[in-house]
Parts: C-alpha cells; structure tokens; sequence
C-alpha cells in the first residue's frame, strides 16, 4: 500500500529518479534526489548545465513524471494532485516562454485570465515588479531587453498569488545589475510568505539563498545553508598570487604536497594533502621561481570551492 | 603573461552614432599584447558596438584604432584574419565530428592542407581527444565544447581573441581548466579581449574597463579599482558604476 504523501507545506522531494532513453543509451537525469523546502524559504538549486536542474523542475510542475520516487508541492502530490498544484504554482521555464507577439499588458491580462485572477486585486504583488516595466505596456514582449523580459515573466508568474514560485535560470543571460534588482525583488516576495525555489549555474548566487542543494550529474551533493555548506569545507584554503599567474598555476600543481590548484580569478585557491608547513612551502615555490608582487593568505572557501571539494570528493 | 609594452589594440576617442543616438562616445584605450582584458557595462552600455567596431563588422563614425595594427576603417579585412571570436552561443557544428569542424575553421581561416593537418594533430592532442575526433560534436560535454571552441578560435594563431560570455553554464572544474587554456594562451602573447556579466569572471583579467552610457568609466586592474572604490569584490564596483547609468534596458 502506498502512503499517502506527507501534508507538508513547501516542497518535499523524495528518491526522485527521471531516466531518458534514445536509441542508443539511457541518460540518468535525476538519480535518486532528496531534499525538503520549507514554506516561506528561498532555496537555491545550484549546478552547471546538465544536472538535472530542468527536469527537477519540470516534475515538480506536474509537466513530467518520474520515473520512481515521490514529490509534493504545498502538500499535494504531484502525480494525484497535479490539478490543485498547478493552480498553486508560479513557474518561470528557463527559456522565455510569454507570447512575443502580445504586448506587456496583453501578456499580463492573459495569464490572469487563465488562472481566473484580478489583476486588480493582486496587484500589490507586482506593483514593485511591474510598475518597472508599465511605461512600456504597449510594447510586444518580443522586443524587450532580457532585463525587461524576465520582469514581464516574472509579473505572469505571480498575477495568480502563487503559494510556490519556480524559478528555472532565471538571471541567466541578464547583465549584473539586472541580476542584483532580481534578487532584491525574490527578497521581498519571501517576506509575502511565498515558497520560492530558484536554481542556477552561478554558484555566487548561492550565497543569496537561504537553503541550497548543490546538484551534479542528477545527485545531490549537499543540502546545507550558504554558511553551512562553506563551514564544511574540509581542509584549510589557500590563496596566491603572484604577476605570473599561469607560470604560477603549473609550479604548485607540480607539487606532490599539494591535492588541489585552481585558478580564482585574481588568486589561485589551494588545498594541501596534509595541512603542515603549508605558508612555508608556498614561500619556497615563490621564491624559487622568482615570482614578483606575491602574495600568500588563508581564505574562507566561497561555494564553488566547496561545490570543486564535493564533486572530488 | 607576458606583455612586451606592445599595444595590439589602440583606440582614440573612438565613437559610433546611430542617428542621434552616440552608442559609444569618444572611448580612448591600449591593449597591451598577451594582456587579458576585461570589457564590462550594463546592457545598453555600449559594449556591443564597441566591440563590433573592433572586430571590423562596424565602421566608427569618428575617432582612430587599431587592431592587431589594422586600422579599423581602411583594413577590416586584415583584422578579421587576425582576429578569433567565441562566445558561449557560438556552436560548433554540431552535426560535424571533432576533427571536421577543426578542419572547417581552419579551412575558413586559410590555413594551408599541410597546416590544417598539423594543427589538428596539436589540437586533438592538447585536448586530451584523440579518442573522440571521429564524434559528432553533439555528443561532446558541455565543458569539452567549450574548451574546443576556443581551440579552434584560435586556430589560426591570431593577435587577439574575443570571448563573449565564456565559460556560463559548466561545472566549476571544467570552468577552471577553461580558464587556465586561456591563461596559456596569454602566455603565449595572445591578447585576450573578455566581454562578461559575470565579474567573477571580470576577476581573472589583468585589467578590465567599464563603460557606462557609452563612456569608459574605469579602466585598471580588478585590484586597483576594489581599492579605488572602497568595494568589497568586482561585483559591487561594477554595480556602482551601472547604478549612474542614464540609459538603460530600453
């Protein structure tokens, strides 16, 4: 007999596998993924392309099932209840996916219509969002910037009062400070007591979830806070830099002592097999190979350390 | 990196109108040779046509550069031959193995038949992909696509190659190996010219210029301008220079 699904609000994900089958091979997609989201939380979906992100998504939308497994959405199954989730969900699909040829206002009025909302009545919800975009209402959405279009998207996706919003890439493509106003906007609808799950490929807007899944190849490598994920870091990080920075990249991967090397913008991040006398021996490299205006500090990890660490792992 | 004080890009107030519209006004800066350079703004800022002029698709309504020594009015020709450009919608063909669109490019660049089978015996190996040369290109990883794509847009052994948006998408260890080809290449004395909205990708140049409402607002190392701004990370110097923005998203 199969258990009814738990009556928990926000988003509980049980052994969720998704397998595709082409001719030739099956690709596992989701391979067994796990994790709850509490009502009211940000909670950030963090991998590269092809992790599963998409298709975790789209089941959690009732537009596909899974293979095995079990999930809900604000206490209703995915697969029984499909109906009743789809009135209580906002989603956002990662391509662009309004009416180019319907103008903002048009997009707007027609996606009310379609989940039977007043636009009137729930205005207050996207007035910060929408207002932004207002004086271009008569625009059609096709010639909007990417900023603009991702707003629109946005306002659509919330017009109903979703209890849960999904958010599949939603910054991706969208310049920084886009990006940043984006964010902002998800800070303040969190504070209207609605679900939002999020993902994305860059890993520094983990940082602005409160909870995060890091996921790779369909398997979830951590389900932590920000904080938490960076805190479990196993080994102390170093960072250093020198003008010859590629020069520099090859000497220290060089070294038996050292387990890990990466580049990091304006420093490289470095971890040791067995902590000992690391600073002396990042000494010696520098000043063996004449490196000019060095550098040498311990660093706290940021989430893609950690993401490099786990994968490794 | 090793620059010899040589400039393979020089611009003086370089300009583009569109009607009344100044798209870019009066931008003045060198590229040092093996320099990586960041090219940052908003989107409306201006980055497109500047660059576009720089590749020798768009004609400056005034002002002088040079590229790879080219001028950018009389020689677009010669710049285009000297030049390679990726961005992370550039798509090899797909439908192509490995080691035909490696021969593709080469073929479009001019490289002679002896070259062409030179250059792929070099590339393939230096990619770790012999065993894939006969692969549809579709099969590849992401992060494999990636790294042949810059390959291959540096085939012909141009001055300077042009990223746009390089490295989105892939896991960060992938990312990383990206970013050492291109520090390789560098180091070779070939000018990295990154277009990016992603400052911690602006993070790995040498020095990075933000434009903002077609205006070169700052120019300096990722270091120097954290200083200089009193900011904690590129993030939020780029985002004190976007936020003065008059024109934007429009």
């Amino acid at each position: 007999m199969e258990q009814p699904a738990k009556k928990e609000k926000g988003v509980v994900v049980e052994n969720i596998v998704r397998r595709y089958h082409t001719k030739k091979e099956t690709i596992t997609a989701l391979n067994g993924i796990s994790f709850s989201a509490g009502e009211g939380e940000i909670f950030g979906i963090i991998g590269p392309d092809g992790a599963g992100k998409t298709s975790l998504f789209r089941i959690l939308n009732t537009l596909l099932l899974a293979d095995e497994g079990r999930a809900s959405v604000n206490g209703f199954d995915v697969v029984k209840d499909y109906r009743k989730i789809r009135q209580c969900v906002g989603y956002m699909p990662g391509r662009f996916s309004l009416y180019q040829d319907l103008s903002v206002q048009e997009n707007l009025e027609f996606f009310a219509a379609i989940f039977n909302a007043d636009i009137k009545k729930n205005y207050a919800l996207i007035k910060d969002i929408y207002s932004q975009i207002e004086p271009f209402k008569t625009r059609k959405a096709g010639q909007l910037s990417g900023g603009m279009k991702q707003k629109l998207a946005l306002s659509c996706a919330l017009i109903h009062r979703p209890d849960v919003l999904f958010l599949d890439e939603p910054t991706t493509g969208v310049d920084a400070l886009s990006r940043k106003e984006f964010w902002e906007m998800l800070r303040r609808l969190k504070q209207q007591g609605i679900t939002i799950l999020v993902s994305t490929s860059y890993m520094d807007e983990a940082g602005l979830c409160d909870r995060v899944a890091l996921i790779q190849k369909g398997k979830i490598l951590s389900v932590n806070s920000p904080a938490g994920v960076r805190k479990a870091f196993p080994k102390p990080l170093w960072a250093v830099k020198a003008t010859e920075m590629y020069r520099l990249l090859n000497d220290v991967k060089r070294q038996p002592a050292v387990e890990s090397c990466y580049p990091f913008g304006q420093y490289h991040h470095l971890t040791f097999k067995s902590p000992g006398n690391d600073r002396e021996l990042l000494e010696g490299i520098l000043k063996d190979g004449d490196y000019t205006h060095t550098e040498i500090k311990t660093i706290l990890p940021d989430i893609e350390d950690c993401f490099m660490a786990l994968m490794n792992e | 990196m090793n620059m010899e004080n040589e400039k393979v890009i020089k611009t003086h107030e370089l300009t583009k109108k569109f009607g009344q519209f100044v798209a870019v006004d009066g931008i003045s800066f060198d590229v040092m040779k093996g320099e990586i350079f960041g090219f940052l703004g908003a989107n409306g800022a201006g980055k497109t046509t500047a660059m576009r002029m720089l590749c020798g698709l768009s004609l400056p309504s005034s002002g002088d550069a040079t590229v790879a020594g080219y001028d950018i009015y009389r020689q677009t020709e010669s710049i285009k031959k000297n030049i390679g450009y990726m961005s992370q919608k550039f798509s090899l063909y797909e439908d192509l193995t490995v080691r035909e669109n490696i021969r593709f490019y080469a073929g479009i660049y001019g490289l002679s038949d002896n070259r062409i089978r030179e250059k792929t015996a070099i590339l393939l190996e230096q990619l770790h992909m012999e065993q894939q040369q006969n692969s549809l290109v579709r099969s590849l990883p992401l992060g494999w696509k990636q790294k042949l794509a810059f390959s291959i847009a540096i085939v012909h052994d141009p001055a300077i190659v042009f990223l746009d948006e390089p490295t989105g998408g892939v896991d960060p260890v992938m990312r990383k190996e990206f970013w050492s080809t291109i520090y390789e290449a560098s180091d070779k004395g070939i000018t990295v010219f990154v277009t990016t909205h992603y400052m911690d990708e602006a993070e790995y140049c040498n020095r990075v210029c933000i434009m903002v409402d077609g205006r070169i607002e700052a120019l300096d190392s990722p270091g120097r301008l954290i200083d200089l701004y009193a900011a904690p990370s590129m993030d939020q110097v780029f985002l004190q220079l976007a936020r003065t923005a008059k024109r934007r998203d429009e």
